[in-house]
């Protein structure tokens, strides 16, 4: 990386995130003064006094502009959807890991202003006191997790619409669809002109935020001595008068009108999780190829730029989370993930000569932020496949690998267009989504052990006595296995019925409350419907809830089975009253659950058998309900740092874990239990059939030594390729021994730039909890193939 | 047993009798990694040939499921069964230590002239064996055996390549665990300066030489 690109990128990384109190006191600033009744005119009239007040900052050596903050990681928070209490920002300030500072000037904001209006109104003291009792007691006994309680639905990613137009073409598009509303027929025609209105008006803020940076860089040349530079903010202010008013005509343009949307997405809503450009490679292309062929781009330039905008990317911390959102995802990375490579929307390979150079980029810049990832098809070239190992053996986790296959094939069972789902991908950790057209939120975790072990104890919660489930019978009564698994299954719908509901008036709240219209110009086909993104406007609705801790689940009901039923060495009774003691007294007992049952992950259909069983169930359970939007509920296998907290809420288990120790993550096998090798673990993950789920998320440890040279790259390419064919949706790799990682805890300091893959992205293994460090070095490590 | 009755897995058994039909199943959970690399079953040891009659059964057996096989063999074994196997191995791995027999003699205890003339035959009648050379430093990583045995190896004709070994230091751990005695503690693993000037000499003959493998 060059010089400018060194500087920017250290600037990034030593600068400390602390929350900034402007987005908070300008929304505070809107609603005080707005007699604006109906919601979406009211949020766009919002979106616009953000976009139009709030502070413009072009850094010194920049070429891609724009931050969501007014200054880099200065984080923005959301009071209209969750507003921080003294006792948060305090939290925040002072917690070890996943702090932001908050000075006393935001302090002082906060308590005079902020909480004074905002006490009572947002949108999760509406969600909690909408929610029945018996979803808050499920909620707390940590059945489940609620993405939607500190944050927004977003989950969305871009599809090539913005390198094509420009936000005054949006604004044709809008006026078209505003011509065609029938009043005479269409009892909503008032409501989609509303809707209709409300996105114009977002257009207008946009391209009013994008000219202020063109004013402040034309400023900021008149004063600069530097030739160099004058010239660089010339051509910033051109770039920003230009785009993204009207469609990028050079690739500089296409990547800062890109940032501009990307701002003003994430500004708009704390929409989380995932917006990104997708396919940037396919996206870029036209524009990289252009600028070789008319000599205005070189290869290094356009190096340079996409560089910059990885900076950006970077510069932008997840905001602010507390409690369980805090435990479910904790990390400052807000899961913007690039796709490289892929299909193209007619079926062909999507790799091309830019496809290489972000991977080169990848590789130079070493940032957890954005994510990346490489979408492998049957037709993407070897090449291009190893060229993704070689940076994967560097160690630090990026970037993972998709079955681009897969995906279309998952997506198409889902009910989309085949040229919808070639141009979908995958987005957040494994999320898959058509990009450009779809809606697909994440709503919560599931825990899968808790609810076996409340199937265990009839419906009652062991940890707090309360009766939470339902009452499916004493377990010492069941006879065959069969009849605890049907338990189970029953316990399931019972939660999920549960959660689904509260789901559904959340989707709502949303609907109604709290719509974006920013977002919903972006995404087909809301403009043509006139209506919200946060309410069925996106061609395809999809709801997702994330079963975690499969491993675990399996592992534990193939020890039942094995000692209490098969083998007849323990009673259900004993077993049970064990679980409870967590072994106390009891070491063999364990000591034999751990060791001498088939285990998941070792290619033994006697525990896999149940892997299998427990995923049709919850493909049974979840999928195809209907959600509020017009879409279905789908599931998908992720955890983020989730299966901490659920395994902190679960007792002892059957497979011979300690109570309160993590459960495992994804689809992976539990830490440990995979012993015949990664070949072993994919043929067992892949008895799953993956195509009914909406993403499934492996993690693979191996010793740096076993992917030496050549070889080791081939090996880990034939390894991924095979998982491929067995129709796995994802992998991804950690290269690094325990010896490290145990070194890094003890010695934090010397491994501040120490990165890992968690379960979905990379961290920083010095800013995840000791829990979760332990769990990552207690990973089976793969010494050979 | 007590390793039945150990739920720590403290005490593991090294070893279980199996069938041809188990070891198959167990082989053919990897087909799809067969294909896909291109790769199949090496059969190796201890020594595989001290099972003539099972090695012999289990290659005919992945021959019949066009399963590809290596079979890795110190060349300390009998001629005819040896060559009868040549029917259905598609890649043998032939360890050459030292090519002087009085050396072969001292640090093995037996004479190489079997290994040599093994070689040879096998040689004539496969056109797929790979001499493997482990080096162990002040063993056989003398210029004059490694002279001799790129000289012998090139002299076959059919043979093509050579995987040089260095010694490395993994059994230390495991001669503990049994109870042995490690009789060569003062040996270390070769650098990689000295490596490469073996592996220099050796494609002086003409060989494709390759580390590790």
């Amino acid at each position: 990386m060059n010089e400018r690109l060194g500087k920017l990128r250290q600037q990034s990384l030593d600068t400390k995130p602390r929350i900034s109190v402007e987005r908070a006191e300008l929304m505070t600033e809107f609603y005080e003064h707005s007699s604006e009744p109906a919601s979406p005119i009211k949020r766009a009239l919002a979106f616009k006094h953000l976009m139009e007040n709030k502070a413009i900052y072009v850094g010194d050596g920049e070429l891609i502009v724009g931050e969501r903050g007014p200054a880099p990681k200065a984080t923005p928070t959301y009071p209209e959807l969750c507003c921080h209490s003294l006792k948060d920002l305090q939290i925040l300030n002072d917690r070890k890991k996943i702090s932001f500072a908050v000075d006393d000037q935001t302090r002082k904001v906060y308590e005079d202003r902020i909480i004074p209006f905002w006490r009572g109104r947002t949108i999760r003291d509406r969600i909690f006191s909408e929610m029945s009792e018996e979803w808050k007691a499920a909620y707390e006994a940590g059945i489940y997790t609620e993405f939607m309680e500190q944050r927004a639905p977003g989950h969305t990613v871009l599809d090539d619409k913005i390198y094509r137009k420009g936000f005054l073409d949006f604004k044709v598009d809008i006026e078209n669809a505003k011509q065609k509303l029938d009043y005479h027929n269409d009892p909503d025609a008032y409501r989609k002109q509303k809707e209709l209105e409300a996105m114009s008006i977002c257009c207008d803020a946009i391209i009013r935020f994008a000219q202020r940076h063109s004013e402040k860089a034309r400023e900021m040349a008149q004063h600069e001595t530097n030739p160099r530079r004058r010239e660089e903010l010339e051509r910033i202010a051109e770039v920003c008068s230009y785009v993204p008013e009207h469609a990028p005509r050079d690739f500089w343009e296409a990547l800062q009108a890109y940032w501009f949307v990307h701002l003003g997405v994430i500004t708009e809503l704390n929409t989380w999780d995932s917006f990104c450009p997708g396919h940037l490679d396919q996206h870029l292309f036209p524009f990289y190829k252009r600028g070789l062929e008319d000599r205005t781009l070189t290869r290094d330039k356009a190096k340079e730029l996409l560089e910059c905008l990885w900076v950006k990317f970077n510069n932008q911390p997840a905001p602010p989370k507390v409690g369980v959102t805090a435990e479910e995802s904790a990390t400052y990375t807000d899961f913007a993930n690039i796709n490289i490579g892929g299909l193209r929307q007619d079926g062909s390979d999507g790799v091309n000569e830019l496809s290489y150079l972000i991977l080169d980029v990848i590789d130079e810049m070493r940032l957890v932020q954005p994510s990346s990832n490489i979408q492998l098809s049957k037709k993407s070239p070897d090449r291009f496949l190893k060229r993704a190992c070689e940076i994967i053996r560097e160690g630090w986790g990026q970037p993972s690998i998709f079955n681009a296959d897969l995906i279309v094939e998952e997506l198409v069972h889902q009910g989309k267009a085949v040229e919808d789902a070639r141009s979908g991908g995958i987005s957040g950790c494994v999320e898959t989504g058509c990009f450009g057209k779809e809606a697909y939120i994440l709503t919560g975790y599931l825990n899968l052990p808790k609810i076996l072990e409340i199937t265990l104890n009839n419906g009652v919660d062991p940890r707090t006595g309360k009766k939470i489930g339902s009452t499916t019978g004493d377990p010492a009564g069941f006879k065959p296995f069969d009849e605890l698994f049907d338990a189970f299954t029953k316990q399931l719908k019972h939660f999920v019925d549960i959660k689904v509901r509260g789901s559904n008036i959340i989707e709502r709240l949303f609907a109604e409350q709290m719509p974006a219209p920013f977002l919903s110009t972006l995404i087909d086909d809301c403009i043509v419907k006139g209506r919200d993104y946060n309410d069925g406007g996106p061609r395809y609705n999809t709801t997702y809830i994330m079963p975690v801790g499969i491993g675990t689940l399996t592992d534990s009901l193939a020890a039942i089975k094995r000692h209490v039923f098969d083998e007849k060495r323990l009673s259900m009774e004993q077993l049970l009253k064990t679980l409870e003691k967590n072994f106390e007294g009891h070491e063999l007992i364990r000591q034999m659950l751990w060791n001498k049952t088939p285990k998941y992950g070792n290619d033994d259909d006697y525990a896999d058998e149940w892997l299998k069983a427990a995923f049709d169930s919850l493909y049974r359970v979840i999928s195809g309900r209907k959600n509020t939007k017009g879409g279905f509920y789908a599931v998908n296998y992720l955890s983020t740092t989730c299966h901490i907290y659920f395994g902190s809420v679960v007792g002892a288990t059957p497979d011979g874990r300690h109570a309160y120790e993590p459960v495992s993550e994804g689809v992976s096998p539990v830490q440990g239990a995979d012993t015949h090798g990664p070949t072993a673990v994919i043929k067992s993950v892949a008895k799953m059939d993956q195509v009914r789920a909406g993403g499934t998320l492996l993690n693979q440890k191996f010793s740096p030594s076993l992917l030496e040279g050549e070889l080791g790259i081939d090996n880990l390419a034939h390894l991924v390729r095979s998982y491929f064919k067995l129709d796995g949706h994802h992998v991804q790799m950690n290269v690094v021994t325990a010896e490290t990682l145990r070194a890094a805890q003890a010695n934090p300091e010397k491994y501040r730039d120490l990165i890992v893959r968690v379960a979905g992205y990379s961290d920083y293994f010095c800013d995840l909890g000791k829990t979760l460090q332990d769990e990552i070095i207690a990973r089976t490590e793969h010494k050979s193939f | 047993m007590c390793t039945i009755a150990c739920q720590t897995k403290a005490r593991e058994m090294a070893g279980k009798r199996v069938k041809v039909s188990d070891v198959m199943e167990e082989i053919e959970k990897d087909n799809i990694f067969y294909d896909e690399s291109g790769g199949g079953v090496t059969f190796s040891g201890g020594e595989p040939f001290m099972q003539p009659v099972f090695l012999q059964n289990l290659l005919e057996a992945c021959n019949e499921r066009r399963i590809r096989t290596a079979v890795e063999t110190c060349g300390f074994v009998n001629s005819e069964t040896l060559l009868n196997s040549g029917r259905y191995a598609d890649l043998y791995l032939y360890d050459l230590k030292v090519v002087d027999n009085e050396t072969h003699r001292r640090f093995t205890g037996v004479s190489n002239e079997v290994i040599l003339k093994n070689l040879r035959q096998l040689s004539h009648v496969h056109d797929h064996v790979i001499v493997r050379f482990p080096v162990i430093p002040g063993v056989n990583d003398d210029d004059a055996n490694v002279f001799r045995l790129g000289e012998f190896v090139s002299s076959l004709g059919s043979v093509k390549e050579i995987d040089v070994l260095p010694y490395h230091e993994l059994g230390i751990e495991k001669y503990k665990r049994l109870g042995m005695v490690n009789r060569m503690p003062e040996v270390e693993p070769p650098s990689t300066s000295k490596t490469g000037a073996i592996v220099e000499k050796l494609e002086g003959f003409g060989l494709r030489v390759k580390v590790g493998g």
